[in-house]
């Protein structure tokens, strides 16, 4: 073992992982890593390898080539000793339906290990910090079904292992339960790794620490929160004006060129350095009435469609090429 | 450890279901009927029993055959204990659960196991109850009675891991349930089929594999060690399959 996977901070690290079914390449060559704190974004479209990668790590599918370690341990080698450190949430919670709910638990708390005599200690635990306190007595079968992922949830982390991997956690949940669990994987984050595969985009934006977008198997983007922000940060200037002017004036005293929007609101490209500054003086001295003035920003979702269609592109020169 | 833990999640989710508790009640109906027609006959013949040398006794004439009923009811009832075991969990995405959770697969199949046998071990003692309850008015010989509960106690474990295995092999449980029972009712022929032609040494092997052929010398009070041993591979082949079925799980789909 290398002084590198000893680090106690990296919890997850995912080396040179492929994953072929049959022909199909579902993954090519992937490497990541996370640390203990971080909550990381898996994005992608449908069928990119997202859940095939959850089930890798949480050591459902092994992988054709590559290894995963979990806190250090060898996921393929000692299978028993680092699946004792993660939960797992499948995009299809693994319930019993003929269960109560506390009989579910504590059969999730044996299995993991937990010693009997805190087996009690674990559910109460765990249902108070997931809000299933008032549902112990139920039968799962009879839950809403945003109350079976509360029950989901809380079967990957009543042991409290260092890794916690949610595949699309907050599917088919009210916004208030959505921003419960947002809440929870917040607190989770704090002495653990999670994990977040999702397609609703502003929750990455506000639960996440790091982002990774997959595409056709192969990851395609890796980045910061921040790092992502900057990279969403456009190149214009939106204008909002109550008294506007035609749009030669506008452009003359900027002197770039400028675009009509909608009936006073004005995109101005070319972002100089005191463009902002001319903008605005122009503004004031010739009481256009200013509302507005912001830099454009690009949509998260805009930066993942042009990452994915641009990644499409290159596969499909790279198809015409090889023909 | 871990292999009690799945065996008692598996009979609880047994116990929750009207399936187990019907199951108990037909078999226990069924047998009870037979129970108590062989002891009309019993009564019947008794008194030229009696004139005879060496006549067989209760046991013999009540307690055997009803062992040997119920090995046939049980090999209807098995698959349908059976048949939800893997192909359930399977279809309905929960395997992940177990897969994620610390536990080996072994683990997971012996703890399968260990739960439908439970489940019929309490069905095995109900229906001894039956030929045990003469006890308060006659003598039974509790030798060749416990030669025939450890023969159907062994049977039942080998229906059980074929259950299993056949389970595990699918997504749905009826195929499983309908496998199985073809398979085991094959496996029960094979002595008729032997019989035939008895001087080919074929025939002799095949009817050495037949599940009937071990289980009808111990239902005669015989221990032979050579038919436990032909159990016990039974069983342990099959769940030796089934382990290596659900790691083939993991590896490719």
């Amino acid at each position: 073992m290398n002084t590198q996977t000893n680090n106690d901070d990296v919890l997850i690290r995912v080396e040179q992982v492929s994953r072929r079914y049959g022909d199909l390449q579902a993954l090519d060559d992937i490497s990541f890593e996370v640390k203990r704190g971080e909550v990381l974004g898996f994005l992608g479209p449908n069928g990119a390898g997202k859940s095939t990668t959850m089930q890798i790590l949480s050591g459902n599918l092994a992988p054709t080539a590559g290894r995963v370690l979990i806190n250090g341990i060898d996921l393929l080698d000692q299978p028993k000793q680092a699946k004792a450190q993660l939960g797992y949430l499948p995009d299809q919670p693994p319930i019993y339906r003929e269960l109560r709910v506390d009989e579910y638990l504590n059969y999730c708390a044996r299995l993991n290990r937990i010693p009997s005599s805190q087996c009690k200690q674990a559910v109460a635990t765990v249902k108070e910090r997931c809000g299933l306190s008032e549902v112990g007595k139920r039968l799962i079968g009879n839950l809403s079904k945003g109350y079976r992922q509360r029950v989901g949830i809380a079967q990957a982390i009543i042991h409290s292992p260092a890794v916690v991997i949610l595949d699309e956690p907050t599917v088919g949940l009210d916004p208030i339960q959505i921003r419960e669990i947002r809440q929870l994987i917040r607190e989770l984050s704090e002495d653990h790794s999670v994990i977040l595969s999702t397609h609703i985009l502003p929750e990455v934006q506000t639960v996440c620490d790091r982002v990774q977008i997959i595409n056709r198997g192969r990851l395609i983007l890796s980045d910061s929160i921040e790092g992502l922000q900057q990279r969403m940060q456009g190149t214009a200037l939106r204008v909002v004006l109550r008294r506007p002017p035609s749009l030669e004036v506008l452009a003359n005293c900027a002197q770039v060129k400028v675009e009509d929007v909608a009936p006073g609101v004005f995109r101005v490209c070319g972002l100089g350095e005191d463009l902002e500054r001319k903008v605005l003086q122009a503004a004031l001295e010739r009481d256009w009435g200013l509302a507005e003035l912001s830099p454009e920003r690009m949509s998260l979702e805009q930066l993942f469609v042009d990452m994915t269609s641009l990644e499409a592109a290159v596969a499909e020169h790279a198809g015409e090429a090889a023909a | 450890m871990m292999v009690l833990t799945i065996a008692g999640r598996e009979l609880r989710s047994l116990f929750a279901s009207p399936l187990a508790w019907s199951i108990l009640t037909v078999v226990q109906v069924i047998l009870a009927y037979l129970f108590l027609s062989q002891m009309d006959l019993f009564m019947l013949v008794q008194p030229q029993l009696l004139s005879m040398e060496g006549a067989p006794g209760v046991t013999e004439l009540v307690a055997v055959p009803l062992l040997g009923n119920a090995a046939i009811v049980l090999l209807l009832v098995v698959p349908l204990l059976t048949m939800r075991l893997i192909s359930e969990e399977r279809r309905s995405q929960t395997l992940s659960l177990l897969f994620s959770a610390p536990v080996s697969m072994s683990e997971i199949v012996l703890g399968k196991f260990c739960g439908v046998m439970g489940f019929l071990l309490i069905m095995l003692a109900m229906i001894l109850l039956m030929p045990v309850s003469l006890m308060l008015g006659t003598d039974l010989d509790l030798g060749m009675l416990a030669a025939a509960t450890l023969g159907l106690v062994l049977l039942v474990a080998s229906f059980t891991a074929l259950g299993v295995f056949m389970s595990a092999l699918t997504a749905q449980p009826t195929v499983a349930a309908v496998s199985s029972f073809g398979l085991l009712l094959l496996l029960w022929m094979l002595d008729w089929a032997g019989t035939n032609n008895s001087e080919a040494e074929a025939g002799a092997l095949i009817k050495y594999l037949s599940l009937l052929r071990h289980f009808e010398s111990l239902l005669k009070g015989v221990f032979d060690s050579s038919d436990v041993v032909y159990y016990l591979l039974f069983v342990t082949m099959f769940l030796v399959l089934s382990i290596r079925r659900l790691d083939a799980d993991r590896l490719q789909h």
